[in-house]
């Protein structure tokens, strides 16, 4: 329970690191204008990986400092996988924009997807 | 080759059905107002919807213009198979994107006939718009005015909080 808290506070903190990334697009070049924003911070423990969708939906992703051997291009392809079956959500006519989501498939997918990067 | 046609005839339904239920209830005076409302309240979820899936793939907007000109070409031409014919805005967040010849319309009139019925059927439109921006962050309101058919503008007021 208490890791779960930690891991709550950690993307908290977070999201100052994404809308400080976020608000400074409109000044940046237009090649910068993607989705991935990458390590947004380093702790001693963790390793915080971030992500925005146009519709200002921000994914993040924790992992393990220790776990060396995921690469820049896996994190990206977790957040495409992400990003995809949170659109298949947002479609489904039973799910109410903004509320928790409590969609089986989107579990099973983040999942497995967890498992497979440890 | 009967795609395109899905959409246009379950859309008649749909406003069909929404007038048809209406009218069944005692108040004749809401009618016109909830109707349009119930209709738009439809378009903005399916807006909402579908935004979130075309802008999955392209980089982020520069800024609101540059949104509007995606909802007129990409977003557009994907529903309704064509472009929004003019863009224009007075820079300080009102835009009127014009088609001259809109899918949803073609098939009532060239002119003026049935002009007064033309509302109805530019509700949904004009909530997918609305859900649409709304998804992107943009809370706005969206009317439609029809002077000759089949073209009609769609007037987007950007609400600055």
């Amino acid at each position: 329970l208490n890791g779960e808290l930690k891991f709550h506070y950690t993307v908290h903190t977070s999201l100052d690191v994404v809308e400080e990334k976020i608000s400074g697009v409109g000044k940046a070049l237009a090649d910068q204008r993607e989705l991935y924003l990458g390590l947004l911070y380093p702790t001693e423990d963790y390793k915080v990986y971030g992500y925005v969708t146009n519709s200002k939906v921000k994914f993040v992703i924790v992992v393990d400092s220790s776990n060396t051997s995921l690469r820049d291009n896996e994190i990206r392809s977790m957040f495409r996988k992400l990003h995809n079956s949170f659109t298949d959500v947002m479609c489904n006519p039973f799910y109410n924009p903004g509320d928790p989501i409590q969609s089986k498939a989107f579990d099973s997918i983040v999942s497995t997807m967890m498992v497979q990067a440890c | 080759m009967a795609d395109d046609a899905l959409f246009e005839f379950l859309h008649m339904e749909i406003v069909a059905l929404v007038y048809k239920e209406q009218a069944t209830r005692e108040d004749i005076d809401k009618e016109r107002v909830t109707c349009v409302s119930t209709l738009e309240a439809m378009g903005f979820r399916v807006g909402q919807g579908l935004i979130e899936r075309f802008t999955k793939d392209c980089p982020t907007f520069k800024d609101d213009l540059d949104l509007m000109k995606f909802l007129c070409k990409d977003f557009w031409s994907t529903i309704f198979k064509k472009q929004i014919d003019n863009l224009r805005t007075n820079h300080q967040g009102t835009y009127v994107l014009q088609d001259n010849t809109f899918a949803l319309l073609t098939q009532f009139s060239s002119g003026k006939q049935y002009l007064e019925e033309a509302p109805k059927y530019l509700a949904f439109s004009c909530g997918l718009i609305r859900g649409a921006l709304s998804n992107l962050g943009l809370e706005s309101v969206v009317t439609a005015e029809v002077s000759l058919m089949p073209s009609c503008k769609f007037q987007v007021v950007i609400q600055k909080l």
